[in-house]
C-alpha cells in the first residue's frame, strides 16, 4: 500500500524530573502515571542532559517551546496515554472543558483518554495572554491547538496505513484504535502500539483539514465541565491553597496616598511581634514576611503604622474628572475618518448631539489575589524562580520576572493555577511580583495573598474611565448621513498593554509593584495631529467604530453599517488612577455611548429602535442576531418612549442594543426589561433576552453560562460600580472604594432578571470568542429601556436611583 | 500558646495556637490544608469562607478560632459525613445538584452558595425561587452564576425533601 510521506519517529525520552514535578497540584495519580510510561516532552529530557552536565539554565536551556512544532502540543504514550498541551488557561469561563472537547474530537477518542495540561513555561506552547474572547478562534484557527491535533490525527492515519499495509482511505479510526473498513474487525492497531512515546518530529501543517462539523460527537455538545465536581466539593487546589514545604507568608504595605514615597520605616514596629516577621523594602515596595498568614497580617497591620510617607498626588474631585480629561493633551488617534464628515454634516436636515461617560470600575475579583513564589539565589544567572500563579500569560510574567528580579528568563518556571476569575487584568500578575520580591529578599519560598484593600486600591488595575462626545447628522427622511465620534480614554500604566495602548516600552514598571520598586512606567506621549488609520487594518478594538458606520479606510469597507461619512477619534490622556484591560475593554464603554445614542436618534425621528437599527446595517449577521433576539423578546415595534406611561411612580420600558465585538468576533443583540420607581429613582431589571452568533457553537451550555454571567455581572456594572477616590487633607487623594461595602457590586438577594438565551448555531462558519461578547450590550440596553419606560435619557453609569433622579431633574421630564 | 479541640468534618483534632483570635479559615487552610473554606475578603462581607458551625453558617474569616473551640466544624469537603452518607469523598446531593445544573464559573465563591443553601433548605424544606434568593441574601459570586446556582438549590430541594 501507498504511503503518501514516509514518517519515521525517533528520541523517545523518559519524562524528566522536572517534567513530572511541574505536573504536580493537577492529577497526581496522572503525574505517576506518565513518569512509569517514560511519555517524552520536549524540552524536559534535553533539560535533563544538561542539568548533568551543569551547564547553561538549571531550568530549561532555550527557555522556548516551538509552538511551530507538533511534539510541543501532543504526545502518545506506549502505553496509550494521549497527554495535550496548550497554552489557553482556564479561569472558570470553560476554556478547559473546550480544548478537551477539541482534542478529544480530532483525535477521535473518548476525553478521559486526555490529559490536558495548560500554561506553564518551558512545557505548553506560548500563547500569550488568555484574554479578549480570543481563546476560542485562537485555538479553531490556523496555528493553534487544532490545527496540531488534526497534524496528529494525520500523522497517525499515515502510520497506520503503513502498519496495516493499507491505504490510510480504508482506514476506520475510533476510540484511538484503527481497523480497516470492512474488514477484520480483530485486525487493528492503536495510537499507543504506533507512536509507542516517540516523538513525531512533524511541524504543524496550516493545511491540516479539521473534522467534518457536521459529524462532530463531542464538540458542539453541552459537555459538562471538567473542573465543576471538584470546585463544588471543594477540593479543588486554586492557587490560594498551593502549599510548599518550608513557605512563608508575605503581606505588602502599599502607600495610603497615591503618589506618596517612604521617608522612613521604623523596622522596631516589627520587632518582638509573633512569627519572625521581616521587612523587606525595595525603593517604594515595601513588604514583611511571617511564618503564617496570621502573623503576617499582624506585621503587616504594625508596619504600616511604622512608615513614614511623604504627601502625595491631589486628584481632581470625583465629580470633575470627566471634566479633568477632556482638558489633558492626548494621544490621538482615528479609527476611521472618511474625511468629508464637515461637510455631509452641513447638509443635513438636522444634527442631534450628546456626551455620554463611563466611570472607573474594578475588576473586584471575589479572591483576592495570590501567588507562591520561591526564589532560590538571589539574583543572577545561577538562581532561580518557581511561581504558581493566577496570571493570564505564564510566559510574559516570566519576562517580568526576569526583569524585576535580574534572573534569565531560562532559569524562570511560571506555572499557572487558577485564583478566581479575574474578568481581566486583576491583581494576579501584580501579586505574583510581590510575592518574587518577597520571596528573593528571604531566600525562601513566599506565599503572598493580597487583603481586601490591598485588592481593590494596591493591586489592581481598574477599567479605563470615558467621555464620548456624538453627533450626527440626519436627512430629511430621518436616515444618518453622517456620524462624528469622539472619545476620551484615561489610561495609566497599562499592566501588558503598555504597548498597545501607549506605544510604550514593556516592563515590570507598567504594573503597580514594579512602579514602586523603582521601574520605568509608560506614560502617554501625547500627539500633535491625530494618527490616520492604517489601510487593511481595520480591526474595531474597543468598538469605537459605531456598528452603523461603513468602516471604510481607503474605500475598503470592513463595518457592519450603511452610514458612510464618518469620524471616529480616540484620545488617550494620562489617567491619575493605574488602568489596564478590564472585561470588555474599551468596548463596552463606547458601545454605551454608541447604542445609547443609536436611542436617542432614533426616538428623535419618532422611529422603532430596532427597525431604526436594521435600517443603517448591512451586515446579514448582525441583522440575523437582531431579528432573532427582538422576535424571542416578543419587541413590540414602535417608537420610545412607551406612549402612556405616567412620569410618576413605577413604570417598565424594553430597550435593545446590538454589536459585532471587536469588529469580528461575535454578533450579538439584547433587549433589555425595565420597571422604574420614577418617584424613588430605582431601576429593576425584570427580563433580558441575549441572543449570538459566534460561528460553531462549541458547547451550547457552557456558551449559555457565559452569557447569563455576563447579563448579572453587566447589570452591576451597569448599575451600581464605579471606583471613588477621595482627598486627604495637606497629604493627597487615595480611593476609598476599599471592600465590599464601599465598592458595592450586585448580590444575593438584590433582584435577578429572568434571563432567556438565544444561540444561533452558525454550522459554517468557525468559531469566534464569547468571553466578552454580551457584557458589552447591558448598559446600553439597559439605559434604552428607562428612556423609554420614563423619558429619562440615562448618560452616566452607574445608572444609581440618585444619577436616574438628577437626570430627570435635569432634563425637565 | 494554648490548645483548641475542634471537630473538623467528623474528626476530633487539637491545635494549639498563640492567639486565641487566628481566624479559624486561616487554621482550616493552615493547619488542617482544608481547601473548601476560601479567603475572599476577610472581612465577612462575601461568603467565600462560609463553613458550618454546629450546623449554622458562619463566616469563618471573621470567626476567632476560641470561639470555634469545642464545636463541630463542617466545610465543603464534609458535607456527605454530616449528613451520614457513606462514601464521604464523593458529593454531597447539593453539590451533585450544581453539577447537574452548572452552576458556577470560577467557583471560587462556592462555599457561600452551597453551605448556605444547604442549611436554608434543611431548614425550610417548602421553600420558594423567591425564598432561595432571599435564603443567600448577601454573599457574593462575581462570575454572576446568581440564577443557576438558585437553580441548583431548588433541585437539591426538589429531590432531596
Amino acid at each position: 500500500m501507498k504511503l503518501k510521506n514516509s514518517l519515521t519517529l525517533a528520541g523517545a525520552q523518559p519524562l524528566s524530573e522536572a517534567a513530572v514535578e511541574a505536573l504536580d497540584f493537577i492529577e497526581p495519580s496522572r503525574r505517576d502515571f506518565l513518569k512509569k510510561a517514560g511519555v517524552m516532552m520536549i524540552g524536559f529530557g534535553a533539560a535533563g542532559a544538561v542539568r548533568t552536565a551543569g551547564a547553561q539554565s538549571p531550568i530549561n536551556p532555550s527557555g522556548k517551546v516551538d509552538g511551530t512544532q507538533l511534539d510541543n502540543w501532543v504526545a502518545i504514550g506506549a502505553d496509550e496515554s494521549i497527554t495535550v498541551l496548550s497554552g489557553k488557561c482556564e479561569f472558570g469561563q470553560g476554556v478547559r472543558t473546550m480544548q478537551h472537547q477539541l482534542a478529544a474530537e480530532e483525535l477521535s477518542v473518548p476525553m478521559d483518554r486526555i490529559t490536558l495540561i495548560l500554561c506553564r513555561t518551558g512545557i505548553t506552547p506560548n500563547q500569550g495572554y488568555t484574554a479578549g474572547s480570543f481563546s476560542t478562534w485562537t485555538q479553531f484557527g490556523v496555528g493553534g491547538l487544532r490545527t496540531a491535533l488534526d497534524t496528529a490525527r494525520d500523522a497517525l492515519f499515515q502510520l497506520a496505513s503503513q502498519y496495516l499495509d493499507v491505504d490510510v482511505s480504508q482506514l476506520t479510526v475510533k476510540d484511538g484504535v484503527f481497523s480497516v473498513t470492512g474488514g477484520d474487525p480483530t485486525y487493528t492497531v492503536s495510537y499507543g502500539q504506533l507512536v509507542q512515546g516517540q516523538r513525531f518530529n512533524l511541524a504543524l501543517n496550516a493545511k491540516a483539514v479539521p473534522n467534518d462539523p457536521s459529524k462532530w460527537k463531542v464538540l458542539g455538545k453541552s459537555v459538562p465541565r471538567v473542573d465543576i465536581p471538584a470546585k463544588a466539593k471543594g477540593t479543588f487546589q486554586y492557587v490560594q491553597k498551593v502549599r510548599i514545604p518550608g513557605m512563608l507568608h508575605g503581606k505588602v504595605v502599599r502607600p495610603p496616598i497615591l503618589g506618596a514615597r517612604v521617608q522612613s520605616i521604623d523596622q522596631s514596629s516589627v520587632t518582638g511581634l509573633p512569627g519572625n516577621p521581616k521587612v523587606v523594602q525595595v525603593n517604594d515596595w515595601v513588604g514583611v514576611v511571617a511564618d503564617t498568614e496570621w502573623n503576617a497580617t499582624k506585621a503587616a497591620g504594625a508596619l504600616a503604622t511604622g512608615i513614614s510617607w511623604t504627601p502625595g498626588v491631589f486628584l481632581p474631585a470625583q465629580t470633575d474628572l470627566y471634566t479633568y480629561m477632556a482638558g489633558q493633551p492626548s494621544r490621538d488617534s482615528f479609527a476611521v475618518n472618511t474625511g468629508d464628515v464637515d461637510t455631509v454634516m452641513a447638509t443635513a436636515a438636522a444634527t442631534i448631539s450628546a456626551q455620554y461617560r463611563y466611570p472607573y470600575q474594578m475588576h473586584g475579583s471575589l479572591a483576592s489575589s495570590c501567588a507562591v513564589v520561591d526564589v532560590r539565589g538571589g539574583t543572577g544567572k545561577t538562581a532561580t524562580v518557581k511561581a504558581w500563579s493566577p496570571t493570564q500569560s505564564v510566559y510574559d510574567v516570566r519576562t517580568y520576572l526576569s526583569t524585576l528580579l535580574g534572573i534569565p528568563e531560562a532559569n524562570i518556571e511560571v506555572i499557572q493555577v487558577e485564583g478566581s476569575g479575574c474578568y481581566g487584568g486583576n491583581g494576579a500578575d501584580p501579586v505574583t511580583f510581590d510575592a518574587a520580591l518577597l520571596s528573593q529578599a528571604v531566600g525562601k519560598p513566599v506565599r503572598l495573598q493580597y487583603n481586601r484593600r490591598d485588592e481593590m486600591t494596591g493591586g489592581e488595575h481598574y477599567g479605563h474611565p470615558m467621555v464620548g462626545n456624538q453627533k450626527v447628522g440626519v436627512d430629511a427622511n430621518g436616515t444618518i448621513i453622517a456620524w462624528d465620534y469622539e472619545n476620551v480614554l484615561a489610561a495609566h500604566g497599562e499592566g501588558p498593554l503598555a504597548g498597545f495602548t501607549l506605544g510604550g516600552a514593556p516592563g515590570p514598571g507598567n504594573f503597580i509593584p514594579g512602579a514602586l520598586a523603582g521601574f520605568p512606567t509608560a506614560k502617554v506621549v501625547p500627539t500633535t495631529a491625530p494618527a490616520n488609520p492604517a489601510a487593511g487594518l481595520f480591526w474595531n478594538f474597543g468598538n469605537t467604530v459605531p456598528p452603523y458606520s461603513t468602516g471604510s479606510i481607503n474605500g475598503v469597507s470592513f463595518g457592519t453599517g450603511t452610514v458612510a461619512s464618518q469620524r471616529s477619534l480616540s484620545r488617550l490622556v494620562e489617567s491619575p488612577l493605574w488602568t489596564s484591560y478590564l472585561r470588555s475593554p474599551d468596548h463596552i464603554q463606547n458601545t454605551w455611548a454608541h447604542e445609547s445614542f443609536m436611542d436617542e436618534i432614533a426616538a428623535s425621528v419618532k422611529a422603532d429602535s430596532v427597525l431604526y437599527r436594521l435600517r443603517h446595517l448591512s451586515d446579514p449577521r448582525l441583522i440575523g442576531v437582531i431579528n432573532a433576539v427582538a422576535r424571542k423578546a416578543g419587541w413590540d415595534t414602535r417608537p420610545s418612549p412607551k406612549a402612556g406611561n405616567a412620569r410618576t411612580g413605577v413604570v417598565s420600558g424594553r430597550g435593545v442594543s446590538c454589536v459585532l465585538y471587536s469588529g469580528f468576533d461575535g454578533y450579538c443583540a439584547l433587549v433589555a426589561e425595565v420597571s422604574v420607581d420614577q418617584d424613588k429613582g430605582t431601576i429593576t431589571v425584570t427580563k433580558v433576552t441575549a441572543g449570538i452568533d459566534t460561528g460553531q457553537v462549541i458547547n451550547p451550555n457552557g456558551l449559555r453560562n457565559q452569557m447569563e454571567g455576563q447579563v448579572i455581572q453587566g447589570m452591576s456594572r451597569a448599575l451600581v460600580e464605579e471606583v471613588q477616590f477621595r482627598n486627604r487633607e495637606g497629604s493627597g487623594s487615595f480611593v476609598s472604594s476599599a471592600d465590599w461595602y464601599s465598592y458595592p457590586v450586585l448580590r444575593f438577594g438584590d433582584a435577578l432578571p429572568e434571563i432567556v438565551t438565544v444561540l444561533i448555531n452558525n454550522h459554517k462558519i468557525p468559531p469566534t470568542g464569547a468571553g466578552e461578547t454580551i457584557i458589552t450590550l447591558v448598559a446600553s440596553a439597559i439605559g434604552n429601556a428607562v428612556f423609554d419606560a420614563t423619558g429619562v435619557r440615562m448618560r452616566q453609569i452607574p445608572m444609581t436611583a440618585a444619577n436616574f433622579l438628577a437626570a430627570k431633574a435635569a432634563q425637565k421630564v | 500558646m494554648a490548645t483548641y479541640g475542634l471537630q473538623v468534618n467528623g474528626q476530633s483534632s487539637n491545635v494549639t495556637l498563640d492567639d486565641p483570635s487566628t481566624p479559624l479559615l486561616l487554621v482550616l487552610q493552615e493547619n488542617f490544608e482544608l481547601n473548601g473554606p476560601k479567603f475572599g475578603c476577610g472581612l465577612g462581607q462575601c461568603g467565600a469562607c462560609t463553613v458550618l458551625l454546629d450546623g449554622k453558617p458562619i463566616r469563618s474569616c471573621i470567626t476567632a478560632v476560641s470561639d470555634a473551640a469545642g464545636h463541630s466544624v463542617t466545610s465543603l469537603e464534609g458535607l456527605r459525613a454530616l449528613d451520614g452518607l457513606p462514601n464521604p469523598d464523593a458529593l454531597h446531593p447539593i453539590q451533585e445538584a450544581f453539577v447537574a445544573e452548572q452552576a458556577l464559573q470560577c467557583g471560587f465563591c462556592i462555599a457561600g452558595p452551597i453551605m448556605y443553601g444547604y442549611a436554608f433548605v434543611r431548614d425550610n424544606p417548602n421553600t420558594t425561587r423567591a425564598d432561595i434568593e432571599q435564603g443567600l441574601s448577601g454573599i457574593l459570586c462575581r462570575c454572576c452564576a446568581h440564577s443557576r446556582m438558585i437553580n441548583a438549590i431548588q433541585r437539591y430541594a426538589q429531590e432531596n425533601f
